[in-house]
C-alpha cells in the first residue's frame, strides 16, 4: 500500500531518473560488482561477459601475490604517492603566491590579461600539451637542444631516455597546467576578504607585506586546506594524461613515470593481463577509498560545509 | 589636479609602490611569455621549410614562411573533416545529453518533499568514492554492451558526472523558492512540467556553467578512444593528433596524399605534425577569448555544494 501511493505520488520522479539512474547502473555499479574478477583467472571464449565470468576459474589471491611480487607494484606506488604529493605542495604554494601578486597589479586591465593566459594550458588537453613538450624536448629538432643549451654550450640531452631530468619535467608540467584552475580559487577566495580589514591596518601603518602575512594568508587558510586535502584524498589516483602523454611511453623512462594509472592501462590493454591489471586495479580503489574517508574526516573537523560528505 | 592616472584605484594609499607594482608586473610578463612561447613555436615550426627544420631544428623564427605542410594536411582534407565531424558530434549530442540526464536527476534530489532522496542522492555520489577500476569496466563496454568501435562508447562515459549532478542538485535546492513550484502545483501543473516551464528557465547559470565544462571535457577526450575506438571512421580530432604525435607514417598512410607531393621521400613529416597540431588546436584557442570569464565564473560555483 506504501509502496503504490509513493509510486502514485513520485512515479514521475522516477521516470525522470532513469535514465541517469541506468547510466550509473551500467557506467559505474556494474563494474564496481566486477572487481570480483580480480580473484578470478578470466577467459574469455564467449563474447558475453556473464558467461565468461561464469566459466572462469578461482584462483583467490594469486593475481594479488603476483602483482607484489614484481618490483612494479612498490615502482607505481612510490611514483604515484611521490609525484602526487610533490604536486599537491606546488599546488598550494605557486597558486597562492601567484594570486597574492595578481591582486596586487595596480592595472585590472594588465591583471585579467595574465589570469586568461596562465589559465590557458588548463583548458588544453594532455594531448596539446605533449606536442608543446615534444617541441621543445624533442632530441634532434626540439627547442632547448637546438638554441637554449647551445647558448650555454651544453651538448645537446636525449631527453625522452634521461631519467633523472623526469622527476623534475613532470611537476614542471603538471603546474604550469594546473596553476591557473587553483589561481582562480583562490582569487576568488582573496577578492571576498573585507577591505575594512586592510582599512584599519593601513590606518595603523602596517606596509603590504604584513598586510600580505598577517591578513591575507591567515584568512586564506581554511581554503588552503580544503583544497589540500581534497587533493589528498585524490593521492592514490595519478593523471593518466600527463603521465601516458607527455613522456611518449618512451620505456627507459618507466622507472620513473610509470604509475598505478598508467600500470593498469598497459598491463590491461597492451599486455591483456586482466587479472593482474584487475588486482592493480582493485588495490587502487581500496586505498583510495580508505584514504578519501580520512581525508573528508579532517576536512569536517575543519569545516563541515567544505565536507565532501 | 595631479597629473590623470590610468585607472582611479579603490584604495589609492594602500596600493603597492611603484618598484613593487613593477617587479609584479615583470614576473608576470615573463611568465605568460615562457606560457606562449611552446604554442607559437608550435605554430611557427609549422610554417617553415621542411629542410630547414631538418638542418636547424625547431626555430622561433621561420628563415622563410612556407605553407606546405598545410598542403599536405589539406590534400586530404576528408580525414580531417571526419575527425571535426566527429569531435563535433560527440561534442554537441554528449553535451546536450549529459545536460538533460544530469538536470533530470538532479531536479527530484532536489526536492525536499521526496521520500527517497536521500538513497538516491547516495547512489551518484558513492560514484565519486569508489569504482570498480579500468578491467571491469571495460569489459563491460566491449562485452556487455558490445560498444567497441562505436560513437556511443565515446558519448556514454561521461553523461553521468557525480560531481555535476551534486552541484545542479544544490543550486535547484538554494535559489528554485519552493513557493513557486508550491504555487504551480496548486495550480495543476505537474511535476515534468514545472521542471521544464519553472525549474530550468530559472537555473540557466548553472546549466551554462555545466554545459560549458562538460563541452570541454567531451572535446578534450581521447581516452575513451584510446581504449575503445579501432576504425578510422570513428577518430575524434585528439586521437588522430594523438596517432600523428606517436607516429607520424599514421599520416603517410593515405597513399594518395603522398602522390599528391611526389612520393614519401618528399614527405615533409616534421612541419606536418606540427601543422596538424595547430589545425587541432586553432578551435579551441579561437573560442578561448569569448568564453575565458565563463570558466573562471563557473570555477567558483563549484566552489558552492551541500
Amino acid at each position: 500500500m506504501a509502496i503504490r501511493s509513493n509510486l502514485r505520488k513520485y512515479g514521475m520522479f522516477y521516470l525522470m531518473m532513469l535514465p541517469g539512474f541506468l547510466i550509473l547502473l551500467v557506467n559505474n555499479y556494474l563494474p564496481m560488482a566486477g572487481i570480483v574478477i580480480a580473484f578470478k583467472s578470466m577467459t574469455y571464449q564467449h563474447s558475453n561477459i556473464l558467461l565468461n565470468f561464469v566459466d572462469s576459474e578461482w584462483v583467490g589471491l594469486e593475481n594479488f601475490k603476483y602483482l607484489f611480487k614484481t618490483s612494479d607494484a612498490w615502482i607505481i606506488t612510490r611514483n604515484t604517492l611521490l609525484y602526487n604529493s610533490l604536486f599537491i605542495v606546488l599546488n598550494l604554494i605557486i597558486p597562492v603566491i601567484f594570486a597574492i601578486m595578481l591582486n596586487e597589479l595596480r592595472s585590472k586591465f594588465l591583471a585579467r590579461f595574465h589570469q586568461s593566459i596562465i589559465f590557458l594550458p588548463y583548458i588544453l588537453s594532455w594531448i596539446v600539451v605533449s606536442y608543446l613538450v615534444y617541441g621543445l624536448l624533442h632530441d634532434k629538432n626540439g627547442f632547448v637542444n637546438t638554441t637554449i643549451l647551445p647558448a650555454f654550450g651544453v651538448d645537446p640531452v636525449q631527453w625522452y631516455f634521461k631519467v633523472e631530468a623526469w622527476p623534475y619535467i613532470m611537476p614542471l608540467v603538471n603546474t604550469v597546467k594546473n596553476v591557473g584552475y587553483y589561481m582562480v580559487i583562490y582569487m576568488a577566495a582573496i577578492i571576498g576578504i573585507d577591505d575594512e580589514y586592510y582599512e584599519a591596518a593601513t590606518i595603523d601603518g602596517a606596509n603590504k607585506w604584513q598586510q600580505i602575512m598577517k591578513i591575507t594568508i591567515p584568512l586564506l587558510i581554511p581554503v588552503m586546506i580544503i583544497m589540500t586535502l581534497l587533493q589528498i584524498g585524490r593521492i592514490f589516483y595519478a593523471d593518466f594524461g600527463l603521465f601516458y602523454q607527455v613522456p611518449k611511453e618512451s620505456g627507459p623512462l618507466f622507472p620513473v613515470t610509470n604509475v598505478i594509472d598508467t600500470y593498469v592501462y598497459r598491463t590491461f590493454i597492451a599486455m591483456g593481463d586482466s587479472g593482474l591489471s584487475s588486482a592493480a586495479g582493485l588495490y587502487q580503489s581500496t586505498v583510495g577509498f580508505i584514504l578519501v574517508f580520512l581525508s573528508n574526516w579532517f576536512v569536517r573537523r575543519i569545516d563541515k560545509d567544505s565536507a565532501l560528505f | 589636479m595631479e597629473a590623470p592616472v590610468e585607472r582611479a584605484p579603490s584604495k589609492p594609499v594602500n596600493s603597492l609602490s611603484p618598484v613593487g607594482d613593477w617587479t609584479i608586473k615583470i614576473i608576470f610578463f615573463i611568465y605568460s611569455a615562457l606560457c606562449i612561447f611552446p604554442i607559437l613555436l608550435l605554430v611557427m615550426v609549422s610554417l617553415s621549410n621542411e629542410s630547414d627544420v631538418i638542418v636547424h631544428g625547431y626555430k622561433f623564427i621561420p628563415t622563410k614562411i612556407d605553407l606546405s605542410a598545410y598542403k599536405f594536411v589539406f590534400s586530404d582534407w576528408e580525414s580531417i573533416a571526419r575527425a571535426y565531424g566527429v569531435s563535433a558530434f560527440v561534442t554537441v549530442v554528449g553535451t546536450a545529453l549529459s545536460l538533460i540526464v544530469m538536470a533530470l536527476y538532479a531536479y527530484p534530489i532536489s526536492r525536499p518533499d521526496f521520500p527517497q532522496r536521500k538513497f538516491f542522492t547516495f547512489f551518484v555520489f558513492f560514484t565519486m568514492l569508489f569504482n570498480g577500476g579500468l578491467v571491469p569496466w571495460y569489459l563491460i563496454y566491449v562485452r556487455f554492451l558490445h560498444l567497441k568501435d562505436s560513437i556511443w562508447s565515446l558519448i556514454l562515459p561521461l553523461v553521468m558526472s557525480a560531481f555535476f549532478v551534486l552541484i545542479i542538485r544544490t543550486f535547484f535546492s538554494t535559489t528554485i523558492p519552493a513557493a513557486i513550484i508550491e504555487s504551480a502545483k496548486i495550480d495543476g501543473a505537474g511535476e515534468m512540467r514545472i521542471f521544464f516551464r519553472i525549474v530550468l528557465p530559472l537555473s540557466t547559470p548553472v546549466l551554462a556553467t555545466v554545459a560549458l565544462f562538460s563541452t570541454l571535457n567531451y572535446w578534450n577526450d581521447w581516452f575513451l578512444s584510446l581504449v575503445f575506438i579501432t576504425t578510422e571512421k570513428n577518430y575524434s580530432l585528439q586521437y588522430v593528433m594523438y596517432k600523428t604525435l606517436t607516429n607520424i607514417q599514421y599520416l603517410t598512410q593515405h597513399s594518395d596524399a603522398i602522390a599528391h607531393i611526389g612520393g614519401a621521400t618528399k614527405f615533409p613529416s616534421e612541419t606536418v605534425r606540427m601543422a596538424m597540431a595547430v589545425v587541432g588546436i586553432g578551435p579551441i584557442i579561437f573560442a578561448y577569448p569569448f568564453f575565458q570569464k565563463y570558466f573562471v565564473k563557473g570555477l567558483t560555483v563549484g566552489a558552492v555544494k551541500g
